[in-house]
């Protein structure tokens, strides 16, 4: 019998310790040193359908956060929705670039290639008519006022992008450099503007420590993702983490290209004990050699099962918390232990889009405009780990099969080093420290079989 | 060596080949989402086998086998299916268009931009254009070697792609300009691959564009404008090649007003 097992892990998220909100952009009432770093959205899209969910994970003083986020319809109070923050987390670990571990089999062993998945664990506001006429005099029309949830939300148009920038100026939005620019260009393209602040009550009320995520549901033939504000205040590129739910396949940019991370490559076992470093350099290794203008695309799936599983896949009620509005209620749920068992396929009718684009304005000049393929084929970032095979071997077969170790660690190491940029040198040491010696010899056991066999 | 170069130069569409070869090369090897070695072969075997069997149907003296050549290129740069049999079927309504719907002895349709259309209007939920796979990074070298080449071989109809590309940039910077755009956006919308591909393979093919100069510059302008109407306002994402089709239908009106010489391959 074979004994191959494989362990899987889950990327850990590296969300970085400074603050940092939602994709669009936010601004300080206060002169706190607030700035964008990564951020999660997910966008759900079918016809012209669009529900936009965005993780905040705001760091400051609750009452410093305030957003403005270009919008292309004026949304009202009914399309906007807070959500429960595992949801994303939930999208995020069961998306993510995972490593994969297999254990050799017993060269003496005849069978070398039937692979058991037998297991895997994830590791892994002033007086309001006042405010209305200040307003007006400026050319600012407020759409639309309301509270939902912890979150006080006004929608704006706007004729003209001073006026726009005054009014915000002194509702004290504090507007980075070059905003007026930016925002006058939305205007002229018809946008319109979602701006959102904590309302403290509600959030006190909520009992929640963390502001949680902002979904707005609209109707518009725009696909995009507006990043340009953000670009403004941000202190070197930001990262963003955009996960599509589609009915029909994956969704890519149409003004960047799209790279695939690499994927199922052998690397060295030491990597397990620093999955998110690897990743994290592997991924800054990539952006540079596109000269970080690319898109990089982390995981495209058909909802319905992964292999492996780096998490439960999603049930339909969780989708279409999410915005996967085409999914009936009466959808099956996955089955409770669909890791264990090999994941069978349930209808659900969704494809997710995992992309992860590091940007500046420089690189980024334009906002992200998407569309949706019908491209439905998998890809998933996945690195896997081979063990050697670690119990007795005496036989011819076990003598080429550690010989040949040598040369797989070598290769190892070498794609290591490629796709990271990190020191070869350094790597075979670790992996000399880790087991992995570059001349390992079959071990003989000299406890005599009778002993063996009854355990004395 | 230099009778090998002669060759090459004496038809505009050798450039072609050569040149839309090295971008499938580039596409296969150092790109991702290539097209798939199956869907290259079946567009290659239904251009070249549609291309057969009308040559013998209208019992032309040669089979020519460097224009569905150039159609197959340009779908497996361009086309993308959900099923595998959407292939062949936009390469046979290529070469199809080509002998099938004509006017005064010229084809109304640039082949591949037909194929890649009908099949965009029959089924759109199974046929994509990804304009965003090129990036921006090869434009220049890409745009050199076009131009390069079109002078080298005197190509007469390399008016049609510049005349193109400059109504194009007047509509893109036009636009930023209105905006307050900083120039890095229409850089970055100019600089796209797929838009290079359309202004130097699709609306330059002479066999399909009006005759006349002052033709042929109405027609890079209405498709320029309607492209740029359909891709900026209707956010319809492949606008480019549902100009190109719909002003091609008015290019035998064109030729009637404004009459002159027919353009030969050989003659170049």
């Amino acid at each position: 019998m074979t004994r191959i097992f494989m362990i899987l892990m889950a990327m850990a998220l590296f969300i970085p310790t400074t603050a940092s909100a939602f994709c669009g952009f936010y601004v300080a009432k206060a002169d706190a040193d607030l700035f964008n770093e990564a951020s999660k959205v997910v966008m759900s899209r079918e016809e012209n359908r669009t529900v936009m969910t965005m993780a905040n994970d705001f760091q400051g003083d609750v009452k410093d956060f305030a957003i403005v986020i270009p919008v292309p319809t004026v949304i009202t109070k009914s399309q906007v929705n807070v959500a429960d923050n595992t949801l994303i987390d939930h999208l995020d670990s069961y998306t993510a670039p995972r490593l994969v571990e297999y254990y050799d089999s017993d060269p003496c062993d005849q069978i070398y290639h039937s692979e058991l998945m037998s297991q895997a664990a994830p590791v892994a506001m002033m007086k309001r008519a006042d405010a209305e006429n200040k307003a007006k005099a400026l050319g600012v029309t407020i759409e639309e006022e309301y509270t939902v949830g912890e979150y006080d939300i006004l929608v704006l148009s706007a004729k003209e992008s001073d006026g726009l920038l005054k009014w915000l100026n002194s509702e004290q939005y504090k507007l980075p450099k070059g905003a007026e620019k930016v925002l006058g260009s939305y205007i002229k393209q018809n946008m319109k503007f979602f701006v959102a602040k904590v309302n403290l009550d509600n959030f006190e009320k909520s009992g929640f420590t963390y502001l949680r995520p902002l979904q707005v549901a609209y109707e518009s033939e725009k696909f995009m993702l507006p990043i340009r504000l953000g670009t403004l205040n941000a202190k070197g590129p930001q990262d963003l983490l955009l996960f599509t739910l589609t009915k029909k396949g994956r969704v890519e940019p149409v003004n960047y290209r799209t790279t695939k991370i690499p994927t199922d490559d052998d690397i060295p076992l030491f990597v397990a004990k620093e999955f998110g470093e690897f990743y994290k350099a592997m991924f800054a290794k990539q952006v540079e050699k596109e000269n970080m203008k690319t898109v990089m695309l982390e995981y495209a799936w058909d909802m319905a099962w992964c292999d492996p599983c780096a998490a439960d896949p999603l049930s339909a009620e969780q989708l279409r918390k999410l915005g996967a509005w085409w999914l009936k209620e009466t959808s099956p749920k996955p089955m409770p232990n669909a890791r264990l068992i090999a994941p069978m396929p349930q209808a659900v009718d969704t494809f997710v889009t995992r992309m992860h684009v590091r940007y500046d304005a420089t690189t980024f000049p334009e906002d992200i405009v998407l569309q949706v393929t019908e491209d439905r084929e998998n890809f998933q970032g996945r690195y896997v780990m081979r063990h050697p095979w670690s119990g007795e071997a005496s036989c011819e077969a076990a003598t080429s099969y550690y010989k040949g170790l040598a040369d797989r660690f070598e290769k190892e190491a070498k794609t290591l080093a490629n796709l990271t940029g990190w020191d070869i040198a350094d790597i075979r040491k670790k992996m000399e420290e880790n087991g992995q010696s570059f001349d390992m010899k079959p071990t003989t056991d000299d406890t005599p079989w009778w002993e063996k066999m009854w355990n004395n | 060596m230099l009778k090998g170069l002669k060759a090459i130069g004496s038809d505009a569409r050798h450039f072609q080949i050569m040149m839309l070869s090295s971008l499938l090369c580039l596409l296969l090897f150092l790109y991702d989402f290539a097209p798939a070695i199956e869907q290259i072969a079946l567009i290659f075997t239904a251009s070249l086998l549609t291309q057969f069997i009308f040559t013998q149907y209208f019992k032309l003296p040669v089979y020519d086998v460097r224009s569905p050549f150039i159609t197959s290129l340009s779908l497996c740069l361009l086309f993308k299916g959900a099923a595998l049999w959407l292939y062949p079927l936009a390469a046979v309504l290529a070469i199809g268009s080509k002998f099938l719907i004509r006017s005064d002895n010229k084809h109304i349709f640039n082949p591949a931009n037909f194929g890649i259309v009908v099949l965009l209007l029959l089924f759109p939920n199974m046929v994509w254009v990804s304009p965003g796979q090129w990036g921006s990074a090869l434009w220049l070298g890409f745009a050199l070697a076009v131009f390069a080449a079109l002078v080298l071989t005197k190509a007469r109809r390399a008016d049609m792609a510049l005349m193109f590309m400059a109504f194009w940039m007047m509509f893109v910077f036009g636009r930023a300009f209105w905006l307050g755009d900083p120039i890095s956006i229409p850089l970055l919308s100019i600089q796209s691959g797929a838009l290079l591909i359309f202004a130097f393979f699709m609306i330059s093919d002479p066999k399909s564009t009006p005759d006349h100069i002052t033709g042929r510059a109405l027609f890079a302008f209405a498709v320029a404008f309607m492209g740029y109407v359909m891709q900026y306002h209707l956010q319809i994402r492949e606008g480019l090649f549902f100009a190109l089709f719909f002003i091609s239908i008015t290019t035998p009106l064109i030729d009637t007003f404004l009459k002159s010489n027919r353009i030969q391959w050989r003659q170049l």
